[in-house]
């Protein structure tokens, strides 16, 4: 029923008087539609499309570049860059799994157990956003700084033995290391994660709880059967939220990383904005963009809930 | 029930002054809204078959039917919220089928009152004045929330009242604009049993004072039995019948609104003869009478009808004192299956050969103690109580919808 | 010993939870000690020496105070942009049938699945391709562009939970099209266009990536503070950060209470 644009309703009477003024109102919903989605045409879509000519073109800053249907830049690209490539992949799902992990009980918490404070912890989520993102992120280079307290406290634990076994940090060392560009993703993205987990658990009817305790299940066996599932829209966008943003950023892996920690977004920055070899980085993030879309349609299919959309 | 007094000019409540001029000169020379071969289809979906309807003016008009039936669609194209697919309505003689909802003068108590909830009680009632550029609404407004006793509420927000205040509320931001006509839809539906009863009062005293027409849609039987002057019951996009609720109980056309209005007993029958005015019928091995006036389908002999009676008009005899029985009622033998007493009756399943589960309510005034469940019995009324209907039925029509509409 | 591993358990969604805020938290508590410090080289990363210093001259850095300004210029504009734009999609698609209907949800829905730096590099192409002078105009229409998406969600939720016949109680009551959306729909809207807003302001000047492909040599806000993250890190920016969240902080708890009152007094 999204086509009735035209079918006007049979009219048995020829002569019935005209309804111009309700026709009219037909109009409506696209002049409403139209500055908005015009917008997003001319400067959302058109660039993805001036994007992927620009991926097969060829030349130089100096002489212009032309289309020339050079395909080769994604081959070269993608073998030059595939470590970055990996690289987002991993880092970006490390910090959406810790997300996971950190997000829920704190969602939970809120949902359920804040009671009359739970107001001042939503507000306490939300408004570290308020401090400029990259402010909060230097701040980090403090948190890991060689030395201090933070790093000392892990060392003497023998978390960091455990960390480098993993590959994820060098020594005594935190800053500098993938374990830093990590845990700075998770921190910076761990409010998508928390927000739409706790929309749907908040949703969850109390008594849900109480009727499986009533059959028989226990705290544990409730939130494995009852809750969990019950939230699994909210663990879809929020992952989603976490994972994309993650994966296509460059300032955590810039500031809190070293050049062995360079993500794709990294290589895609300096491609366009240093040395302005515009077909490569084109290719690149046409490549991310493939990538992300292809894995976040799968993950929809796959956790059936593509009503989400 | 008695017609409601005709209104003479504007009820001494509402200050005629400030209304708008059209709609008070129609008010004076009255007029009946008139539906004329109206239907709305939804693609090849029919909500409501062509249909005429004469609501005269200041009755109180009840559409009844279960839902889905059309009888909400047809209020809204009255309104105006719908376009009708076909057909005309007018109000007196004025053609408003082109004209949107906010040229009619017509208003609507909405389905769960559609109270605006930024607005408080005042401005909610103020609103149609305010939009018809009225300035002073203040003693309009006073006066019209003293009629539904809210006057001390005036600058609650409606979430602070309770159901019966949020109708009230509801019906006078309605009336305040002295429309034509005012449009109910399903405006009990969301209160309990106890203010339901208390609300039907009200809204019929209200109609008796102001003599605006009332066209109410509602599913609950008993309600629009209790307000209504005039009942339409609707099925299936289609008015089943149109009447006043006593001719409608007492002299249903169709098993649909013998059922949905209160219970009946069927018996398939066949016509054996004629005896002057009334028909002879031939159920098993019995026979029974049936007056010719109220047998709806043709009376030729041996042809098929269903006959029925409603269970209040039947009287039982235990089966031993079955020879005190007066001549000339009908009668059917029977073996009590089931009763159950509910105070001011008693209410008895009856088996018998023509109908596996006769239904007879005998009021508790000189209980037969020997009327307990496998005891033979006999079944007898006054035949002028039987009604005949065409046979091509489905004997259950508007059974289960009543139930389910009930429950919800 | 068992009680006490009981009582855990039964404790550890608070612990955790209350845990998870701290490592949220955790920055900002640095970023307001650190806006007393008294660095002695050029970053603001080791603690030194309370000072207040940076308080008593928030704007004693060249160009911060300017960049500050032109990032609330921009937020400011974009905000109102984006709410404009993304309310009247919104309410194409709640309250309307069209023509096209996939197609649209899809480019709405599309801009928040994208890396923001796929959309940053490839509305950078276009504005070379147009030859468009890089700037505020080339940041401001980014910025409206990834807002619009999230005013559309925001007001689209608020507007689905409207009944639908307060609109025709408004018809009903004599108010045409233009009465019924002023009077009714707006007002009963107006959260959710305000909640829309809020997050469109918070997105557009808190933007980093996007600003710093279409910028050309114009400087936001985040961008000063990305470049001195790589000259050195002036105390003044701790100073601004640690205002904007008590600001915030204030802001929203204020109005809760407010509203709290309110409720109360009409009860």
């Amino acid at each position: 029923m999204t086509t009735t644009l035209t079918d006007a309703p049979p009219t048995k009477e020829p002569d019935a008087p005209p309804r111009k003024a309700r026709r009219r109102g037909r109009l409506v919903p696209y002049w409403l539609l139209l500055p908005g989605i015009l917008w997003l045409v001319v400067f959302f879509a058109l660039p993805l499309v001036y994007q992927a000519s620009t991926s097969v073109q060829t030349g130089s800053l100096e002489d212009g570049f032309k289309v020339t249907w050079h395909f080769a830049t994604y081959w070269d690209a993608l073998s030059d860059y595939w470590p970055q490539f990996l690289r987002s992949v991993m880092y970006a799902g490390s910090a959406t799994i810790l997300c996971l992990l950190l997000g829920y009980p704190l969602a939970y918490l809120i949902a359920f157990r804040a009671g009359r404070w739970r107001n001042l912890i939503l507000v306490l989520v939300i408004a570290p956003f308020f401090t400029s993102f990259l402010i909060r992120t230097l701040a980090w280079k403090t948190i890991l700084a060689d030395g201090g307290p933070v790093v000392g406290a892990l060392n003497s634990l023998h978390v960091l033995d455990v960390t480098s076994w993993l590959g994820v940090t060098e020594g005594d060392r935190v800053l500098a290391t993938p374990l830093a560009v990590i845990c700075g993703l998770t921190y910076n993205f761990l409010p998508f994660m928390i927000l739409p987990l706790y929309t749907s658990l908040e949703r969850i009817d109390g008594r849900l709880h109480e009727a499986a305790g009533d059959l028989y299940a226990r705290p544990s066996t409730t939130f494995r059967k009852v809750t969990f599932p019950l939230s699994m829209p909210g663990v879809v966008s929020g992952t989603l939220l976490t994972f994309i943003p993650a994966a296509g950023d460059y300032v955590n892996a810039d500031l809190l990383g070293s050049t062995d920690t360079r993500m794709v977004g990294n290589v895609i920055q300096t491609q366009f904005l240093r040395i302005l070899d515009y077909p490569t980085a084109a290719a690149l993030s046409f490549i991310l963009m493939a990538a992300i879309l292809v894995m976040v349609t799968f993950y929809i299919r796959k956790s059936g809930t593509e009503d989400l959309v | 029930m008695s017609p409601p007094r005709a209104p003479e000019g504007a009820p001494p409540f509402l200050p005629s002054t400030s209304l708008d001029p059209t709609m008070t000169s129609a008010q004076e020379h009255g007029g009946d809204v008139r539906l004329t071969g109206i239907s709305k289809t939804y693609g090849s979906f029919t909500a409501v078959r062509p249909l005429d309807l004469t609501v005269p003016q200041g009755s109180f008009f009840a559409l009844l039917g279960a839902s889905g039936c059309g009888k909400t669609t047809t209020l809204r194209m009255i309104a105006g919220l719908e376009e009708p697919s076909s057909g005309t309505v007018h109000l007196g003689e004025q053609d408003v089928t082109a004209l949107p909802p906010y040229k009619r003068p017509v208003n609507t108590v909405f389905q769960s009152y559609a109270l605006f909830p930024h607005l408080d009680i005042f401005e909610n009632v103020a609103f149609g004045l305010r939009r018809r550029g009225i300035k002073s609404v203040k003693g309009q407004v006073g006066e019209m929330l003293d009629l539904v006793q809210l006057g001390e509420q005036a600058r609650k927000k409606p979430h602070q009242l309770s159901g019966g205040q949020q109708q009230r509320v509801a019906v006078a931001r309605a009336l305040i604009n002295h429309p034509k006509v005012l449009l109910l839809d399903e405006p009990l539906g969301a209160l309990d049993l106890k203010l339901r009863r208390q609300m039907q009062l009200e809204l019929k005293r209200i109609q008796t004072e102001v003599g605006i027409t009332f066209i109410h849609v509602t599913h609950d039987q008993e309600e629009a039995m209790t307000m209504a002057d005039q009942v339409a019951v609707m099925n299936a996009g289609r008015v089943e019948q149109l009447g006043a609720p006593a001719d409608l109980y007492e002299n249903p056309r169709t098993t649909f609104v013998a059922n949905f209005l209160g219970t009946s007993n069927f018996i398939a029958a066949e016509i054996a003869g004629r005896s002057g005015d009334d028909l002879t019928l031939k159920a098993g091995d019995g026979k029974l009478t049936l007056p010719a006036e109220r047998c709806t389908a043709p009376t030729t002999t041996g042809g098929k009808v269903i006959l029925g009676v409603r269970p209040e008009k039947i009287s039982l005899t235990h089966a031993d004192d079955a020879g005190q029985i007066p001549e000339g009622r009908n009668r059917i033998t029977g073996r009590i299956a089931d009763s159950s007493f509910i105070g001011v009756s008693t209410q008895y399943v009856v088996h018998s050969p023509v109908c596996d589960a006769f239904e007879v309510y005998a009021q508790n005034i000189e209980r037969d103690t020997r009327l307990v469940p496998g005891v033979d019995v006999v079944l007898h009324w006054n035949p002028a109580h039987t009604f005949g209907l065409d046979a091509a039925q489905d004997i259950e029509a508007g059974v289960e919808k009543v139930e389910e509409d009930a429950s919800a | 010993m068992a009680a006490f591993f009981r009582w855990l358990s039964g404790k550890f969604v608070v612990i955790a939870g209350l845990l998870t805020l701290a490592y949220l938290l955790l920055p900002n508590v640095v970023v307001t000690v650190f806006s007393f410090n008294k660095p002695k080289g050029r970053f603001n990363y080791a603690w030194q020496d309370f000072s207040l210093d940076a308080w008593k001259d928030p704007c004693g850095v060249a160009d911060m105070c300017g960049s500050l300004s032109l990032s609330l210029q921009i937020a400011a504009w974009a905000t109102i942009g984006a709410t404009v734009l993304g309310t009247m999609i919104a309410f194409a698609l709640v309250r309307y049938r069209f023509r096209a209907r996939g197609a649209v949800s899809s480019l709405i829905f599309l801009p928040m699945a994208m890396p923001e730096v796929v959309m940053a590099a490839s509305l950078l192409t276009l504005f070379l391709n147009m030859g468009a002078q890089l700037g505020f105009w080339t940041i401001l229409i980014a910025h409206i562009m990834f807002c619009l998406s999230f005013v559309v969600t925001a007001v689209k939720a608020r507007v689905m939970s409207m009944d639908p016949r307060l609109e025709q109680a408004a018809q009903d009551l004599y108010a045409g099209p233009v009465q019924t959306f002023v009077r009714v729909t707006l007002p009963i809207a107006a959260p959710g266009i305000a909640a829309g807003a809020l997050l469109a302001f918070a997105l557009s000047f808190d933007d980093f990536i996007i600003t710093n492909f279409n910028a050309g040599s114009t400087v936001t806000f985040p961008m000063f503070v990305w470049g001195s993250a790589q000259r050195g890190t002036p105390v003044q920016i701790n100073v601004i950060g640690t205002a904007m969240f008590l600001v915030a902080v204030v802001l929203v708890l204020g109005g809760m209470i407010v509203s709290k009152r309110r409720n109360k007094q009409s009860a």
